[in-house]
């Protein structure tokens, strides 16, 4: 019955790793199942400046929705977060302020550079925008924006 | 016509009192602007400020500007005054060479004039003598240049990526 319902609506269910299955059990090694709870609930911290952010929101609420991923539940500690988000204009005087929520994030921690202005400085090439957030911490998806479906760049991480 | 009557009532308040110090005093397009020596402006606001019959309590602006045409008056800082009392506006400006870009602070007649003298200071870099914390305060405090300033350059320089073919240089 749930099997039908997941092929109408093209849903996938996330394939389970190797290991020992029984009635009311399954055994595996820990580092899988580690695994496959980063891959699949994917906790962001939203570092959101500017128009992209809004869309960030968009992504967040029902019709887009983020939960499909598991990332609905943010946090805005670095502590806590996975994957930092950014999205929006960094302006030089906030380059060392996402840096330093960069280095306060835990192992293992990814980074979203999300819009043009996050990725290169975008159409704001002038003295006071940092020209693309990789020339302080290292990012591992871009994303040139659209009204989102971001699904790929979970999908990478 | 108001803005007329506005000009002549203060600029006639203004000679009485001022004297020479006020260099000019013009109406551009609907607005009356007066030109005033740097040294006396902030006494001139004060007095602005005091005067039963002017009472201009409101600083809208502060804000410089850069001529380079101008030599030896390049750079200029602007006031923008309002009269609630008799919906009343002035702009009142002050001219000096960009080697001598020193003005006294408003902050002692208008609190509002903190921030403000704060940017014109990040941008232009005019310093104002006397203000309790003469630093930058939009851009990033170790930028070296004034961005506003006619020959400070848009872009960013540190790009190697833009090709200057396509974008006219």
């Amino acid at each position: 019955m749930a099997t039908e319902v997941f092929e109408k609506n093209n849903v996938t269910l996330a394939a389970a790793p190797p290991g020992i299955e029984g009635p009311g059990f399954f055994a595996t090694s820990l580092d899988k199942v580690i695994g496959i709870a980063r891959a699949n609930s994917i906790w962001p911290l939203p570092f959101a400046t500017s128009c992209c952010g809004i869309e960030f929101m968009a992504t967040m609420a029902a019709h887009y929705d983020m939960g499909r991923f598991g990332a609905e539940r943010l946090s805005f500690s670095p502590r806590q977060a996975d994957l930092l988000m950014v999205m929006g204009t960094i302006a030089k005087k906030m380059g060392p302020i996402l840096k330093q929520v960069y280095i306060q994030m835990a192992e293992p921690r990814w980074v979203l550079s999300m819009g043009a202005c996050a990725s290169s400085g975008g159409i704001f090439d002038t003295y006071s925008v940092l020209q693309g957030i990789d020339r302080i911490i290292p990012v591992d998806v871009y994303v040139p924006v659209v009204l989102h479906a971001p699904n790929r760049c979970w999908m990478a991480l | 016509m108001e803005e007329q009557e506005v000009l002549t009532q203060v600029e006639a308040k203004l000679r009485e009192n001022f004297g020479d110090n006020i260099i000019s005093a013009e109406m551009m397009r609907d607005f009356s602007v007066f030109t005033i020596k740097r040294d006396k402006i902030v006494e001139v606001i004060k007095f602005l400020y005091d005067e039963p019959e002017m009472e201009f309590r409101f600083l809208t602006d502060l804000c410089g500007v850069h001529f380079p045409d101008n030599k030896g008056q390049e750079l200029g800082v602007i006031y923008h005054l309002h009269n609630m009392f008799k919906n009343w506006r002035i702009r009142l400006r002050i001219f000096f060479s960009v080697d001598d870009a020193v003005v006294p602070t408003l902050t002692t007649v208008f609190s509002a004039a903190n921030w403000m003298e704060r940017e014109t200071y990040d941008f232009f870099g005019i310093v104002f003598k006397g203000h309790p914390n003469m630093r930058r305060i939009l851009n990033v405090d170790d930028m070296i240049g004034f961005p506003m300033r006619k020959e400070f350059p848009l872009e960013d320089q540190n790009r190697e990526d833009k090709n200057d073919a396509m974008f006219g240089r």
